[in-house]
């Protein structure tokens, strides 16, 4: 309840546009269209420097439907798909 | 020297400089073999320390973490824990680490410490890390980490002396007692905590200049542009066709005529009594091994473009381009690399499918892997199209011989991408596409003795090649060409009387309907061996069958026999057709079952043979002969 006021500004990366700069609040795999299960897809995430605290920046999108995308996780670049960036919620 | 040799293994994430690391320890020590009863690559080296210790180097496959996620990590986690049978477990771990990005690889080093080994932390691109102004506190971050840290620059020379230094201290103390394995596999708190633990080691250690580097962002903004990101990599590619053919003609051109000139000299020499061994070296040996070295220039620069792209950072650029449009197809932007490679050769093409770990995206690539023009193609192109198409310059500089290769090339990567789709919803209509997630490196200057090495490798693969399979191969078929010989007082060439001339007229009225003579159904069965013998063998059936005109030049030679529509259908067959049983062998290998070698070759079989059918009647109809 008391979350509902922040809530409202927590973005999926997923839906970001380029330009984008925030920091990660949290990972939340449980709904992506990602095929990896969501532990998978967490963990994966993880490796790949996306932390609590990180900050995010979307550099690059790709030709069609603006997908993937390059995203700067503090001072690495990693490409992924939009779908698997709905896991990362930021502000 | 009687002590056993020390072993070292080099681990660390992708994109460290791990290679390049081992190119500058190990140098020409290298051997390439694969771990017994997986198709892992095993890059081993040896060097001597400045103490005269023998050090042999395990370079082990690039992993962010010891989960395993694929047959390479599992491979690394393996060998680190002393699991892997048949490989002993390493007296010293060698922890490769890119200095402009620490974030990832101490994480790992975290990791490796839980089993115990003794470890060294490199800290690889100083040179670089300094230059961007990042500074590190190495006394620091030994003393947090708990381990002896050292920097290197893999590319200099002198630029691993303190690692050198290093590793006969940790050498001299390696054999003492060591602690017991705490590793276990990580779980997603275990992770995050060990990255925050890296996070607040490099916030204590690592000093960040105020501004980033832009240099890669700049590159970047073209570079991944979604217009002109696509615009350069269809340039580049472009770019590496048309070298192939106008860089390589001197060299080719060069070799060629030594070739003759040895055939000759060694016809020369030799009584003329003795004319079947004459004939042996002059049209099997020499003119048949020729005929396949010739093309040496052309593998080189294809390779050369390629290590230089990966150097210096642009493939994974063109893995996130190529993503999506590829995705389209059903595959992977992972896909890209193995399929950029099997250009080559399809042979180290299919063996690097092993980045997809997704295991149905990485059965379509393999499927879809030999349809790509690898590099044994061209010699087969390149002889058609130099002997049918005219060098005529278009708009002034696109050369139509390079247009025509460009558009087989095409050809090969449309069929491909179709074929995908196919599969994709044939197959597994109902899977959902596997993640895409890469890192995208920092630009670096390609550095050149790398690249060296690297080329310097795949040319003497290539060489081998040339040296056994298609030598022995070549002396096949010139036996099959020249016995048994002519009866006395027999009328027209003797090859008409030769087990080829038997077996390739049993096999034209098969191949008729696609434009074949039975001269080309005799090439194409040691063609199976490899696709270029398919051109020494026509040389040996047509200069055999010439007899005198043996040193005439293949393709005048072709341009007479054949028609234009049996040229053409010719090249299209070799768009499609298996005609490489190394290729079969590994996707049996890869694939782990003959399931998937017979589906590979049966489908390629058909398209070669529907599309040969086609381009020669359609050709025919338009009068084109």
């Amino acid at each position: 309840m008391t979350s509902d006021p922040k809530d409202s500004e927590d973005i999926r990366l997923g839906h970001a546009d380029r330009g984008f700069v925030g920091k990660i609040i949290r990972l939340d795999a449980l709904v992506t269209g990602s095929s990896l299960s969501p532990q998978e897809l967490e963990q994966r995430l993880v490796e790949m420097g996306f932390v609590e605290g990180a900050r995010v920046e979307i550099l690059h999108e790709g030709t069609i439907r603006r997908d993937p995308i390059a995203v700067r996780v503090d001072n690495i670049t990693i490409a992924l798909r939009r779908s698997e960036a709905m896991a990362v919620i930021v502000e | 020297m009687t002590t056993a040799s020390l072993r070292l293994a080099l681990v660390g994430a992708p994109n460290t400089g791990k290679t390049s690391l081992f190119n500058r320890l190990t140098g020409s020590t290298q051997k390439v073999a694969n771990y017994p009863g997986v198709t892992v690559e095993r890059k081993s080296g040896s060097f001597v320390t400045p103490e005269g210790r023998s050090v042999t180097v395990l370079d082990l496959p690039g992993t962010y973490s010891l989960r395993g996620r694929s047959p390479d990590e599992e491979i690394t986690r393996d060998i680190v824990l002393g699991r892997f049978k048949g490989e002993a477990v390493p007296d010293l771990v060698l922890c490769v680490a890119d200095a402009t990005n620490l974030r990832l690889t101490l994480r790992l080093v975290l990791e490796l410490k839980r089993i115990g080994r003794p470890m060294l932390l490199v800290l690889n691109m100083i040179d670089i890390a300094r230059r961007r102004g990042v500074t590190i506190d190495l006394e620091r971050l030994s003393q947090e980490l708990g381990l002896p840290v050292t920097t290197a620059v893999a590319v200099r020379k002198g630029g691993v002396d303190d690692l050198l230094k290093r590793t006969d201290e940790m050498m001299a103390r390696a054999l003492e007692g060591q602690a017991e394995s705490q590793w276990t596999a990580p779980s997603i708190s275990d992770l995050k905590a060990a990255q925050r633990e890296a996070d607040r080691i490099i916030a204590a250690c690592v000093t960040l200049p105020a501004k980033p580097d832009t240099l890669t962002t700049r590159i970047d903004a073209v570079v991944l542009h979604p217009v002109w990101g696509l615009a350069i990599l269809a340039l580049i590619l472009f770019v590496m066709f048309q070298a192939v053919f106008s860089w390589a003609q001197p060299a080719m051109e060069l070799l060629s005529d030594s070739f003759s000139a040895l055939g000759q000299l060694v016809h020369d020499v030799m009584p003329e009594s003795w004319s079947l061994l004459q004939s042996f070296l002059q049209n099997g040996v020499i003119s048949g091994v020729g005929s396949v070295i010739v093309f040496l220039p052309q593998i080189i620069i294809i390779f050369l473009f390629i290590l230089l792209l990966e150097d210096f950072g642009y493939m994974a650029r063109a893995a996130f381009l190529m993503d999506r449009i590829m995705g389209g197809a059903g595959l992977h932007g992972r896909a890209f690399i193995p399929l950029l490679s099997s250009f080559a050769c399809a042979i180290p093409g299919i063996m690097s499918t092993r980045v997809i770990d997704n295991p149905r995206d990485r059965l379509t690539t393999i499927l879809i892997a030999p349809l790509m023009t690898c590099s044994a193609r061209i010699p087969v192109y390149t002889l058609i199209i130099s002997a049918f198409v005219p060098a005529t310059r278009l708009g002034g500089w696109v050369n139509l011989q390079g247009l025509v290769m460009f558009g087989l090339y095409a050809a090969g990567i449309t069929s491909a991408l179709t074929v995908s789709a196919i599969a994709k919803f044939f197959l597994w209509r109902d899977h959902a596409p596997a993640p895409f997630m890469l890192e995208l490196p920092d630009y670096k200057v390609p550095r050149l003795r790398s690249i060296a090495i690297g080329v310097f490798t795949r040319a003497k693969a290539f060489l081998y090649r040339a040296g056994t399979t298609i030598l022995s191969m070549m002396v096949l078929i010139w036996f099959l060409a020249s016995f048994p010989t002519a009866p006395a007082g027999a009328e027209g060439p003797a090859i008409n009387y030769s087990f080829a001339a038997m077996i390739g007229h049993a096999l034209e009225p098969l191949l008729r309907p696609i434009g074949f003579n039975w001269q080309i159904a005799v090439a194409l069965i040691p063609g199976m061996a490899a696709r270029e013998v398919a051109v020494a063998a026509l040389g040996t059936v047509y200069s055999i069958e010439g007899g005198k005109e043996a040193a005439e030049q293949i393709g005048q030679v072709l341009a007479q026999k054949w028609t234009l529509a049996t040229a053409l259908s010719l090249l299209v067959w070799y768009i499609f057709a298996p005609q490489c049983a190394s290729t079969l062998a590994v996707i049996r290998r890869e694939t782990g079952s003959a399931k998937w070698m017979v589906v590979t070759f049966m489908y390629m079989l058909a398209l070669a043979y529907a599309a040969s059918f086609l381009t020669f009647n359609l050709a025919r109809a338009l009068g084109i002969n």
